[in-house]
């Protein structure tokens, strides 16, 4: 066994035929991590929803713009990085899904389920521009039942 | 692997019995349409089975709610069927749970559409 994690990486082009791909690389990663299935469910939710984000909102469905997606698996965790080429944006800055008018929308669930599913989730300015969405699951031993 | 749908009429009722994944592009398309071809034809009392659904992500859900609010601006009503724990836990986390009818006896939910003629 040694310290460093066990990476899994894609380069895709802003096609949301592609998604596929990265929530099947997301099932092996997180299968790999260790964690059961109603995680790895969470686990390829948040990636998938995260991937949707950047082609659609980040790279704004250019198909000459490219989405990274990095998986990284440690003994106590999985960390999952997605990077496009846009702007980025704040997510402290959209719209609560749960609050009563908004409940009949038809989008803007997306970040609210990412944030559901995993333990940590943040929007940087990635180094060489655009925008990486860091998102982290811990694995946890479930507590017992007494 | 995409979403398949297929419709049955049960009395008053269209079910419609619905596969596979339900995500952004053809499968919340393919349901949209779906919806829209059923209320143009005057059917609206629609109860979508989603029993055989394996995957819906943040986009799906946005559809279902597009049709329940579709149908109900027609005066007609949309329920769900036969929910995976999958599919039920996204309806409880992100409260929709409680905006949709939803039931897991078909039969039971066929008969809950009937207006009731006489009290
Ligand atoms: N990668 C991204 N780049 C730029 N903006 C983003 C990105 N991801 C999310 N956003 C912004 O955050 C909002 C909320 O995203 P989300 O919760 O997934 O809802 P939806 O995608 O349905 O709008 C989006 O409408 C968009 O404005
Ligand atoms: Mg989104």
């Amino acid at each position: 066994m040694t310290a460093e994690p066990r990476v899994y990486e894609l380069n895709l082009e802003s096609d949301l035929k592609n998604v596929e791909a990265a929530d099947e690389m997301s099932r092996r990663a997180s299968s790999t991590a260790g964690f059961d299935e109603d995680d790895r469910q969470r686990i390829e939710m948040a990636v998938h929803e995260s991937l949707i984000n950047a082609i659609w909102h980040g790279n704004k469905n250019d198909a000459s713009k490219h989405v990274w997606v990095k998986f990284e698996i440690f003994a106590d965790r999985l960390e999952v990085r997605v990077r496009d080429q846009g702007n980025g944006f704040d997510p402290t800055n959209i719209p609560n899904p749960l609050a009563e008018e908004n409940l009949l929308s038809i989008s803007g669930r997306g970040i609210f389920l990412i944030k559901s599913f995993m333990d940590d989730f943040r929007v940087e300015k990635a180094a060489g521009g655009g925008t990486e969405v860091t998102m982290i699951k811990r694995v946890v031993s479930k507590p017992k039942s007494t | 692997m995409s979403m398949k749908a297929s419709t049955r009429q049960v009395n008053s009722v269209t079910v419609i019995d619905v596969s596979g994944r339900i995500t952004l592009g053809e499968g919340c398309a393919q349901l949209r349409q779906l919806i829209r071809d059923h209320l143009s034809k005057g059917n609206k009392h629609i109860l979508v089975n989603l029993g055989d659904v394996s995957y819906i992500d943040s986009s799906g859900i946005g559809e279902l709610v597009s049709a329940y609010t579709a149908v109900s601006n027609q005066g007609g009503q949309l329920k769900l069927l036969n929910l995976t724990k999958k599919v039920h836990d996204l309806l409880q986390i992100t409260k929709l749970y409680t905006v949709f009818d939803v039931r897991d006896d078909e039969a039971e939910a066929i008969s809950s559409f009937q207006k009731p003629a006489q009290a």
